[in-house]
């Protein structure tokens, strides 16, 4: 994973709470055998309308997406940070996030800061008045800034470092390479491998 | 203090400890297949296009949807096709050795890594699936993985995990006359129940395990995730050696005695203790089949269908209740009188050279019931080929049975081979769990010597319920 210190790009006001994982991607796309590719089931439904937020040209090319309380509830699907991830977003604030939808977006290197509701309806106003507007999310600082605005967001300690050092579980594991490597040598010679012999 | 066998194995893969963190460890052997691999090899081809650490260590094959007629032919369902074009594109760009549809080497992934002697004892062995605990029976610590973690040992070649709990599973005493392996695990899954094994790698021993063959032993470990259990082993002994032996990818020479040494040391010490203990008289055990739509639903052949009043509980009444109606069976009813429309032999618990001649003493000089569909799939081409050899086909194909080519087929319905909606099954398969085989459908788990006797008479019977064949 690349690594999060801090991250800057314009914002999408998502006025709704309880979006659950079903909204943000539907069953139907789940068959799908790879884990990329997902950008066109992300709130598939929703962006039928014409008037969806998304679909406002003044939104285009946004990277944080500011929504509502109860983001990511219901189904554990992964597919559903994944779908956010291929749209372009980098970052998901909101007041509250499901557990489930949490985990998963740590684990695959979008970052979910919780900030206070006021924070939210803040950012809210600032972006509607001004879609343009630059918003920053400062993991190092555990900041969020925009315009005037300035405030704190919270996330998990070992997300933070582990998305500060652009580390996903593999990329932990990797950090021991020379370990494993130790350890490869000293296998027994007799040990099987899985080349096919001719 | 003495270790049990899983902690040996364990031990000699920590690749790293540090208090607080999980242990890393080292994966010998790690088995790929179409379903359960697509994201995680997308996954390394989005991580900067991380490498495969050990291609050398890592081996596909399909199995979970491909169908087992018309093999050569393009897959007919586009969804499946999709998976295992997938699976040979990603062996390719990444440099894993595949076996396709059409290799002499493909199968099911649990019979295809023994039978080329990948699987040897100490050794840890994944796989992203549950049935992977097969490979426990060479005394590897073998269980199965999801997506993430495919990822994981794909690239790393370990897993960060936490130690199992260890239970033994003492079977002593000789098994009577017509009890298979796959009758102890229903035995011992029924005994313990479905969630009884949670947390806990279970080593089979005594003297009835002994006893088994290296099959009835892969039967025995395989179900091991039915009880709940991440893992069953099986001390490698003289049986496994000599199974081994010769083997495409055992060790030869002085690697085989090195090899030997070394797996003499595995055994579980005298002193050792396990967290958990249970305990089963072989003499006691007969021919056992499920009733029901979970595992643990299993009874002697020779029970009926239990009643509400049966149930230990308030949870159990509603699970009896439930099954009984999905599976359209009446409480008190006689297990003998259940009919069945198909009898489905093969699967990774059973679908090995054994036990298609198991099938085919049975059906030899006999033939299927009119009312009966059988289907008999090879584990792999390679038991396809012994069975050929051995003249099964002709004792299949002569008693009305169907003989396809190999595959998991009806055990998992991912393929055209299905139950219809009501239709019941005799199955040597593993999960008699509601839709596993079709929609609707509905499983009674067999052993392959009632599945034969069953698709003679059409309900469920052991073979000493059949009349002898004539002599010309």
């Amino acid at each position: 994973m690349e690594k999060f210190i801090v991250h800057t790009g314009t914002a999408v006001p998502l006025r709704r709470s309880n979006v659950d994982t079903d909204q943000i991607i539907p069953a139907e796309y789940l068959k799908r055998i790879t884990r990329h590719g997902f950008e066109d089931g992300l709130f598939s439904a929703w962006r039928k309308d014409p008037a969806f937020v998304l679909n406002q040209p003044h939104y285009e090319g946004a990277t944080v997406l500011v929504a509502g309380p109860d983001f990511g509830t219901g189904s554990s699907r992964e597919h559903a940070v994944w779908a956010l991830q291929d749209y372009g977003f980098a970052v998901v604030l909101s007041s509250r996030f499901a557990d489930i939808f949490r985990g998963n977006s740590g684990k695959g290197g979008l970052l979910s800061a919780q900030v206070d509701q006021e924070v939210i309806e803040a950012l809210w106003a600032a972006i509607e008045a001004d879609p343009s507007l630059d918003v920053t999310v400062d993991l190092e600082r555990r900041e969020v800034r925009a315009g005037d605005l300035v405030a704190e967001f919270d996330v998990d300690d070992y997300v933070r470092w582990r998305l500060m050092e652009g580390l996903d579980d593999i990329g932990i594991t990797l950090q021991h390479a020379d370990d494993i490597a130790v350890f490869e040598a000293s296998r027994p010679s007799w040990k099987p491998t899985t080349t096919p012999v001719i | 203090m003495g270790r049990t066998l899983a902690e040996k194995v364990w031990d000699d893969h920590v690749v790293r400890r540090a208090t607080g963190e999980p242990d890393l460890l080292y994966i010998d052997l790690h088995l790929v297949h179409e379903v359960t691999s697509p994201q995680a090899f997308d996954g390394l081809r989005h991580a900067h296009h991380r490498p495969v650490r050990r291609t050398d260590l890592t081996l596909a094959t399909e199995d979970h949807n491909v169908p087992t007629i018309d093999i050569l032919q393009p897959i007919a369902d586009p969804v499946s096709k999709a998976q295992v074009d997938a699976l040979r594109h990603n062996c390719e760009e990444f440099g894993v050795p595949v076996y396709s549809l059409g290799s002499v080497d493909q199968g099911i992934v649990h019979v295809v890594g023994p039978q080329l002697g990948l699987t040897q004892p100490g050794m840890t062995v994944v796989c992203g699936d549950s049935h992977t605990s097969t490979h426990g029976a060479f005394g590897a610590l073998a269980f199965g993985i999801g997506t993430s973690e495919v990822e994981h040992v794909l690239a790393t070649q370990t897993l960060p995990l936490k130690p199992f709990k260890t239970m033994a599973v003492t079977v002593d005493g000789a098994l009577p006359e017509g009890v298979t392996a796959k009758d102890v695990i229903l035995a011992v899954i029924a005994k313990i129940g479905t969630g009884g094994g949670q947390g806990y790698v279970l080593e089979y021993r005594g003297s009835a395990i002994e006893g088994l063959s290296m099959e009835g032993r892969m039967t025995l470990c395989n179900m091991s995730i039915e009880a709940g259990a991440r893992a069953g082993m099986i001390a490698p002994d003289d049986t496994t050696f000599a199974y081994l032996k010769g083997r495409t990818h055992a060790p030869t020479g002085a690697d085989w005695d090195a090899a030997v040494e070394y797996w003499h040391t595995l055994p579980t010490d005298p002193d050792a203790t396990f967290d958990a203990e249970v305990v089963i008289d072989a003499s006691t055990l007969t021919p056992f089949v499920t009733w029901g739509t979970n595992p643990g639903q299993g009874l002697p052949l020779s029970a009926s269908v239990p009643t509400p009043d049966d149930a230990r509980d308030e949870v159990d009444r509603v699970a009896i209740e439930r099954a009984i109606e999905y599976m359209g069976l009446t409480p008190g009813m006689p297990l003998r009188d259940i009919t069945v429309d198909t009898v489905f032999v093969g699967s990774c618990t059973n679908g090995r050279i054994e036990d298609l001649r198991a099938v085919a003493e049975i059906l030899e000089g006999r033939t299927v019931a009119d009312s009966v569909r059988m289907l008999v799939v090879p584990g792999s081409v390679r038991v396809k080929q012994q069975a050929e050899e051995e003249g099964l086909d002709k004792v299949f194909l002569n008693a009305g049975a169907e003989w396809r080519e190999a595959g998991c087929s009806m055990c998992l319905a991912m393929n055209p081979d299905k139950l219809a909606p009501g239709e019941r099954s005799a199955s040597t398969s593993n999960r008699n769990f509601e839709g596993r085989q079709g929609p609707g459908g509905r499983t009674h788990l067999v052993s392959p010597a009632v599945a034969a006797a069953t698709a003679v008479t059409g309900h469920l019977s052991a073979p000493a319920d059949l009349s002898p064949v004539a002599t010309a």
